[in-house]
């Protein structure tokens, strides 16, 4: 799975990014250039949950930003409300997007291809409406949290350097915990259920309990980002949930390689440093950003990732990919 | 005497207005090699499809060892000891020959809600893994993706992958399709070698095979069974000769 080359290239990539606070001091824009790479480690860590069973259950989740809008909202409500304490908060955002992704799973599974995509948009898609209709939490507009949430007694997060090395913390654990799950038991439950899921219970698996609880992990650790990035902004808004950003994080995957967990973590630093630079040029910049993951797609079929061992790994003659 | 270990009572199965399967009763007695001839359209797949419970069925029952599985789901049924192999050879394409009968063995290990140890470190998985690949005779192949497999050794491993759930009885859909006669002969070794370890319903084309190896032959016609006996028994049946034999030469 992990080979040298790509071992060396995640540690590097990791350990640059722990630097990031040091390198800005120097830079100039300290304060931005924090901000933008938490940012960019949070997508990360929406886009490594979206993989989990994109890339690897092979099942095409259009409405994974639904559950960064709950982890946000459930941190956002609290909030409003007057629980600041993120020892209630986080533990609510992660019931709350395993409930939510347990009902929308348990819906969406029953479906395959195209349907699946569909109606997993359509879940999306009613949560965001949702949002929209809370008026009471800002409604369109979004609603400004008074602080980021209070750990009392663990942790400050007001700081925005220490708040970087939480969100960092976290996408490792994320990674980490994604690479044993793939590897693991259940992970190879998933993983076959993407190649030949009638193969798989022709052999004696029960699959859609496996493909349900990986749904439910996967829109757990959604919800988790969710919640770190109402956390980053002190806002949370419908539009985290809006379909272009489920389409965000997809491209995100798929730039940076489907199954392949660390891919994706490149490919949301790798469009969000994009739309940073176009759009500073030029405000037709989605005009220029749709014909370069074009020929991503064409050229890097194994994306970002992908290109790191160079040599295209051996995959089977008339294998028509995923789903 | 003692039940059979799978009996198949006046089973139908309609298709719009075509009848797959047509009051279709067989039964198969522990350690037999029970096989099904028919000619192409028979509804021979069909009838694995029911057995294995991919396909619902419109009347009728199949018991399995005691219990009545007519409308068990297919993976409750393999827990109970039914395997199949297809037809249309259907693997994990983007996984090692290895990593495919090492599922197969997962499946029956317990639950895999198992979430941290790396699987493909599990001796526990990994040994009776390899030793099925070896029994097919794909042990030097074991790391290789499936999907770049010959033929004829997919067609081994869509065995091994039944083999390795450890069934109390195995159906096996044309097992030799599209096989060279060298490959025909080596298989025909192998299903000797299970013969008796397994109890075996066996769809085959071959008919060389089917009357080196069968103990009972079923011969299917329009989704009816309208023969059943011993191969000198089926090949003395006239209306057998007349329905199927017959027309050998195509
Ligand atoms: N899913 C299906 N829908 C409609 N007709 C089918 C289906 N599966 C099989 N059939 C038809 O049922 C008959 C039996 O098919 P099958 O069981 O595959 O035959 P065999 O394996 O004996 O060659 C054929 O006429 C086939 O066209
Ligand atoms: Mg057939």
């Amino acid at each position: 799975m992990l080979t040298n080359r790509r071992f060396v290239a995640v540690a590097s990539f990791l350990v640059l990014l722990a630097l990031v606070p040091l390198l800005a001091r120097f830079v100039g824009g300290e304060a931005f250039w924090i901000k933008f790479a938490t940012r960019v480690m949070i997508y990360a860590i929406a886009a490594v949950s979206l993989d989990l069973i994109l890339g690897f259950g092979g099942m095409v989740s259009f409405g994974h930003a639904a559950f960064l809008g709950v982890g946000a909202y459930a941190v956002g409500i609290l909030s409003a409300e007057g629980i600041a304490n993120g020892f209630v908060q986080w533990p609510v955002a992660i019931l709350a997007s395993a409930l939510i992704a347990a009902a929308i799973g348990a819906i969406s599974l029953m479906t395959r291809g195209v349907y699946f995509i569909m109606i997993t948009l359509a879940f999306s898609q009613m949560l965001y409406f949702l949002g929209v209709s809370l008026t009471a939490y800002g409604g369109d507009d979004g609603m400004r949290l008074a602080n980021r949430s209070r750990f009392p007694g663990l942790i400050d997060l007001s700081g925005d350097v220490t708040f970087f090395y939480v969100v960092l913390a976290i996408l490792i654990g994320a990674l980490v915990a994604g690479h044993r799950l793939v590897n693991s038991r259940f992970g190879m439950v998933i993983q076959g259920c993407r190649s030949n899921e009638r193969r798989m219970r022709a052999i004696g698996f029960p699959t859609f309990r496996y493909k349900l609880a990986a749904f439910v992990i996967s829109g757990v650790m959604c919800g988790i980002a969710g919640a770190l990035l109402a956390n980053l902004t002190a806002f949370v808004s419908p539009s985290e949930m809006h379909w272009t950003r489920s389409g965000e994080i997809m491209v995100m995957v798929i730039m940076g390689g489907m199954g392949s967990l660390f891919g994706p973590v490149l490919g949301a630093a790798g469009l969000l440093v994009l739309e940073e630079i176009l759009s500073s040029h030029t405000q037709h910049w989605q005009a220029i950003l749709g014909p370069i993951l074009v020929l991503l797609v064409l050229f890097a079929k194994r994306g970002l990732f992908g290109l790191i061992d160079g040599k295209s790994a051996e995959k089977p003659a008339g294998l028509t990919g995923h789903g | 005497m003692a039940e059979p270990l799978l009996a198949v009572e006046s089973l139908v199965k309609r298709f719009g207005g075509l009848v797959a399967t047509d009051h279709l009763s067989l039964a198969v007695e522990p350690a037999e090699l029970h096989a099904v001839i028919g000619p192409n359209g028979a509804g021979k797949t069909t009838l694995i499809a029911e057995i294995i419970g991919e396909l619902g069925v419109d009347e009728g029952r199949i018991r399995f060892d005691g219990h009545d599985i007519t409308h068990r789901p297919t993976p409750v049924r393999s827990a109970l000891g039914l395997a199949r192999s297809f037809q249309v050879t259907s693997l994990f394409p983007d996984m090692s020959a290895l990593d495919n009968v090492a599922l197969a063995v997962q499946a029956h290990s317990g639950h895999s809600f198992r979430f941290w140890r790396d699987a493909r470190a599990d001796a526990s998985l990994r040994d009776p893994a390899h030793d099925v690949l070896a029994q097919v005779g794909l042990g030097p192949r074991a790391d290789v993706l499936a999907g770049n497999l010959a033929h004829g050794e997919q067609r081994q491993l869509e065995i091994a992958m039944a083999l390795a759930t450890k069934p109390k009885l195995l159906l096996l859909d044309e097992p030799m399709a599209g096989m060279g006669t060298e490959e025909s002969a080596q298989l025909v070794t192998l299903l000797k070698s299970l013969k008796r370890r397994f109890t075996i319903l066996l769809i085959e084309h071959d008919m060389d095979a089917v009357f080196q190896l069968a103990d009972r032959i079923t011969v299917l016609v329009y989704g009816r069974a309208i023969a059943t006996g011993t191969p000198d028994a089926i090949r003395a049946n006239a209306d057998v000769r007349q329905a199927y034999l017959g027309e050998e030469e195509e």
